[in-house]
């Protein structure tokens, strides 16, 4: 893993959320600003993949539980589709919010994954 | 039965946020079993339970099945209070007795109820609340219109 690039997703996937949320909260329905920054959160995630495919090759290994690590990313990989699909059927303001909600959890998602693949839990 | 409204406005959020709950408890205890049962067999077991019942509720709270709602968050409540406080005081009923205070939390045998479900930036002690608020909100509404 790259602390770097987790920090990058992490921070982007915050302020996804965040804005989200308040755009929800202010009545505004799913708009391009909306969905985008979801867009933007899952090519990070789709990036941190290809990250994660190519780090053991490259001397960097995970020292955590590499199947845990996968069934994180592969769960978050799917929730800004979800979250864009729900906005895209349900075209209220609480959409919005949900769109923030996934980005939110998507955030806690990658620190976990950060943790998993950097701390040797034993 | 076919005229159930479905959730409206802010309830949407709730069903969002069980979801997200439901997927996260299901992934981590289904591999925590898969991976290393052995290691806390009680707390994964109960994570395993915590799980399930989320997902009910989850499908629950969308589909307006009430009374299930209500038994699952109930439940849930429940379940996050005294697996919380076993964690806390008698960490040895569940096989956490071994495992230091953080690690039931955040580390790799923290399950979701776990000191009430710090893990979880104690979201599983904040929803149950805010569910059994919005069905009794949602009776008293439909005691006054119907």
């Amino acid at each position: 893993m790259i602390d770097v690039f987790t920090v990058i997703l992490v921070g982007a996937a915050v302020l996804a959320g965040l804005l989200c949320v308040v755009l929800g909260l202010l009545g505004r329905p799913p708009a391009d600003l909306s969905v985008l920054a979801l867009v933007v959160v899952e090519v990070l995630l789709l990036a941190q993949v290809v990250i994660a495919i190519v780090a053991p090759f490259s001397g960097n290994p995970p020292t955590g539980n590499l199947g845990e690590f996968w069934v994180y990313l592969a769960t978050a990989c799917l929730m800004p589709p979800a979250a864009i699909a729900w906005a895209l059927t349900d075209r209220t303001r609480w959409s919005t919010v949900v769109l923030g909600v996934a980005a939110l959890a998507i955030a806690v998602m990658a620190y976990r994954m950060n943790q998993i693949w950097n701390v040797q839990l034993g | 039965m076919s005229t159930r409204p479905k959730p409206a406005g802010p309830a949407r959020i709730l069903v969002a946020v069980y979801a997200v709950l439901a997927i996260a408890a299901t992934g981590r205890s289904a591999f925590q079993i898969v991976d290393r049962f052995d290691e806390a067999p009680i707390a994964f077991t109960l994570s395993a339970l915590a799980a399930v019942v989320y997902v009910v509720a989850t499908l629950a709270l969308a589909f307006r099945r009430d009374l299930l709602a209500w038994i699952t968050i109930g439940f849930e409540l429940l379940g996050v209070l005294v697996v919380g406080a076993l964690t806390v005081f008698a960490p040895d009923v569940v096989g956490l007795g071994e495992v230091a205070l953080t690690d039931r939390a955040f580390g790799r045998e923290s399950t979701v109820w776990a000191l009430f479900g710090l893990g979880y930036l104690c979201v599983p002690l904040v929803l149950p609340v805010i569910g059994l608020l919005y069905l009794g909100r949602g009776r008293r509404t439909a005691a006054i219109t119907g």
